[in-house]
């Protein structure tokens, strides 16, 4: 069986991918692990892990100076990494700038708008003013909330946010009827790393085009787990992780699509982006060197692009199939468990590989230690989306996340030890 | 099966997390104080009332984990009566125990029901559940000046 000309996940072919990963061997309390915490940070293969000693040991240099041939070798490594990230995501190379992670990413955008905002001949493509709007969601990340929170502020534009329904679940209408002539700027995430929700991006990228607003896309949790084009997309910025896919922490990826690129001014300002500088004045590169002041992490460069290379030999549309497959299964087995409440799509309804759920009269924290005595790592808490969680009227919820290597028998033991939590806590007996 | 969480989740912490001695708006009061755990959202406000140097009465909204309920629940049944510098040393006391990762035996005759979170020292992550009520207490003493 076959999904284009790469293989599906078979279970055989999961048990092999399985073999690259040395932690999913690990038993840190004792007991098998089953790891469901992949939309928080995720595990390495040997494959990327090998690439980055394989550079440090043999080609490590200051990159883009030099002279000397290991330099060259060390300059090699690190476009070629660009180069197949940004065909990775459908982009140019220019088009990709390294940031140490998401956050980082997102908050460069928001920061060079603010430095373009400061200029007295603003680019009228990137003015914000009093009476403009940044669009977000309710359900945003932290990370795509806070930057355009304080852009607002500083500016004096008003963040506006496209409300949810009871399960956090947001539509494509409730967005378009927000986006009017004063909308400058639209944030939001591809995949809600709370609810799996996949965002309508189509009519919002048109509706925001038509007013002249700007499309910034958080793909955290798209990026890692499907095929994203992000040229097709049409969007203005994205931004993602190298740790949420299969790469090492500390490497971060801005998107700037060409024409935003060229116009949006640093936010940091030094070495390694510079032509010319003198003792009052300066010039700046092009991108994407403008957006990299300083020596960039290279080593988890070269390591982010080995994990590309792992996930195009696993076959992204594999890897979807076999996530979207597993989160309905983690949903419908959720809503099957008395007292256990799920949050975003219901079953039957496209979500991401991941589930956040409720237990009802526990505690989140408590849940994640009884999973976490049985093996299991989840993710408890607010998952940096407090406003989705008071609007959700709870404190915390308990996520299972899944990758490449969750197996269907993974799922259905995190599923098992959900169902046992109540009769733990006696939440239900009074 | 074995329970590998009976030594954090003891009889006497569920049973209190029910319970929740002291739950409510004390009125009147003397000193007060919020605090939140900002990792895993719980929350805690605690109000006091002073007789004289001696704790009179303690009482406590908030929400959280079972640990953090509880944990607040046996500091209320705990507290009145005692002067301040004993509460003050038993919070100690409590702070040494879950900072020891199991080295520090508990002391039943000063932490009462609070020997039950002797199982906490093996689950750091948990400690601040443990001594979310505890602190919030240290710190409407100390901003009272006691």
């Amino acid at each position: 069986m076959t999904i284009g000309t790469q293989p599906a996940l078979t279970e055989e072919r999961i048990q092999q991918l399985r073999g690259d990963f040395p932690i999913l061997a690990e038993q840190p309390v004792g007991v098998p692990l089953v790891y469901l915490d992949s939309g928080a940070t995720s595990q390495q293969p040997r494959q990327v892990l090998e690439a980055e000693w394989a550079f440090r040991t043999r080609h490590n240099a200051a990159v883009h100076r030099g002279a000397h041939t290991l330099a060259s070798l060390a300059t090699d490594d690190y476009e070629s990494a660009r180069d197949r990230v940004a065909r990775f995501v459908g982009a140019r190379p220019t088009e990709i700038s390294w940031a140490m992670n998401a956050t980082d990413a997102l908050n460069t955008v928001a920061l060079s708008l603010a430095e373009a905002n400061r200029a007295a001949d603003v680019d009228p493509a990137l003015a914000l003013r009093e009476g403009d709007e940044i669009l977000v969601t309710e359900a945003e990340h932290h990370a795509n909330l806070l930057p355009w929170q304080r852009l607002a502020d500083e500016t004096g534009a008003r963040l506006r946010w496209v409300e949810v329904d009871d399960d956090g679940v947001w539509t494509a209408d409730a967005a378009l009827a927000l986006i009017t002539e004063r909308t400058r700027v639209v944030a939001v995430a591809h995949v809600s790393n709370v609810t799996g929700l996949i965002a309508p991006l189509e009519p919002i990228v048109a509706a925001a085009h038509a007013v002249g607003a700007l499309v910034v896309l958080d793909a955290c949790q798209s990026v890692p787990h499907r095929r994203v084009d992000l040229g097709a997309l049409g969007v203005d910025a994205a931004a993602f992780s190298g740790h949420k896919m299969l790469g090492p922490g500390g490497i971060g990826v801005l998107y700037l699509a060409e024409r935003l690129g060229a116009a949006l001014p640093p936010a940091r300002v030094g070495g390694s982006m510079i032509t010319t500088v003198t003792m009052t004045e300066r010039e700046f590169l092009p991108a994407p060197q403008r957006f990299e002041a300083g020596t960039q992490p290279v080593s988890a460069i070269v390591g982010l692009a080995a994990a590309v290379d792992y996930l195009e030999g696993v076959g992204m549309a594999a890897i979807e199939a076999h996530e979207v497959a597993l989160g309905e299964r983690l949903a419908a087995g959720a809503v099957a468990i008395e007292g256990v409440r799920l949050v975003g799509p219901p079953p039957g309804v496209e979500r991401a590989g991941l589930a956040s759920v409720v237990v009802d009269g526990v505690h989140a924290h408590d849940v994640g230690q009884v999973l976490d005595a049985a093996g299991i790592a989840a993710r408890v808490g607010h998952h940096c989306a407090q406003p989705l969680h008071r609007r959700l009227g709870v404190a915390a919820t308990t996520r299972a996340s899944t990758y490449l290597h969750t197996t269907e028998a993974e799922v259905d033991r995190f599923l098992d030890v959900l169902s046992t939590v109540r009769g733990y806590f006696g939440a239900g007996r009074a | 099966m074995s329970d590998p969480l009976a030594g954090l989740y003891q009889e006497l912490i569920l049973e209190h997390a029910k319970r929740r001695e002291g739950e409510g708006a004390l009125e009147p009061f003397d000193g007060e104080r919020f605090l939140r755990n900002p990792t895993c959202g719980d929350e805690i406000r605690l109000r006091v009332r002073l007789d004289g140097d001696a704790i009179d009465a303690l009482g406590w909204e908030g929400q959280g984990c079972s640990i953090s309920q509880a944990s607040a629940s046996v500091l209320a049944e705990l507290a009145p009566g005692l002067t301040i510098a004993d509460v003050r040393s038993r919070i100690e006391a409590l702070r040494e125990l879950l900072r020891s990762r199991g080295a520090v035996e508990p002391d039943e005759a000063v932490l009462g029901d609070a020997v039950a979170f002797a199982g906490v020292a093996r689950f750091p992550m948990r400690v601040k559940c443990a001594m979310l009520a505890w602190v919030a207490l240290e710190e409407a003493l100390t901003e009272l000046g006691r």
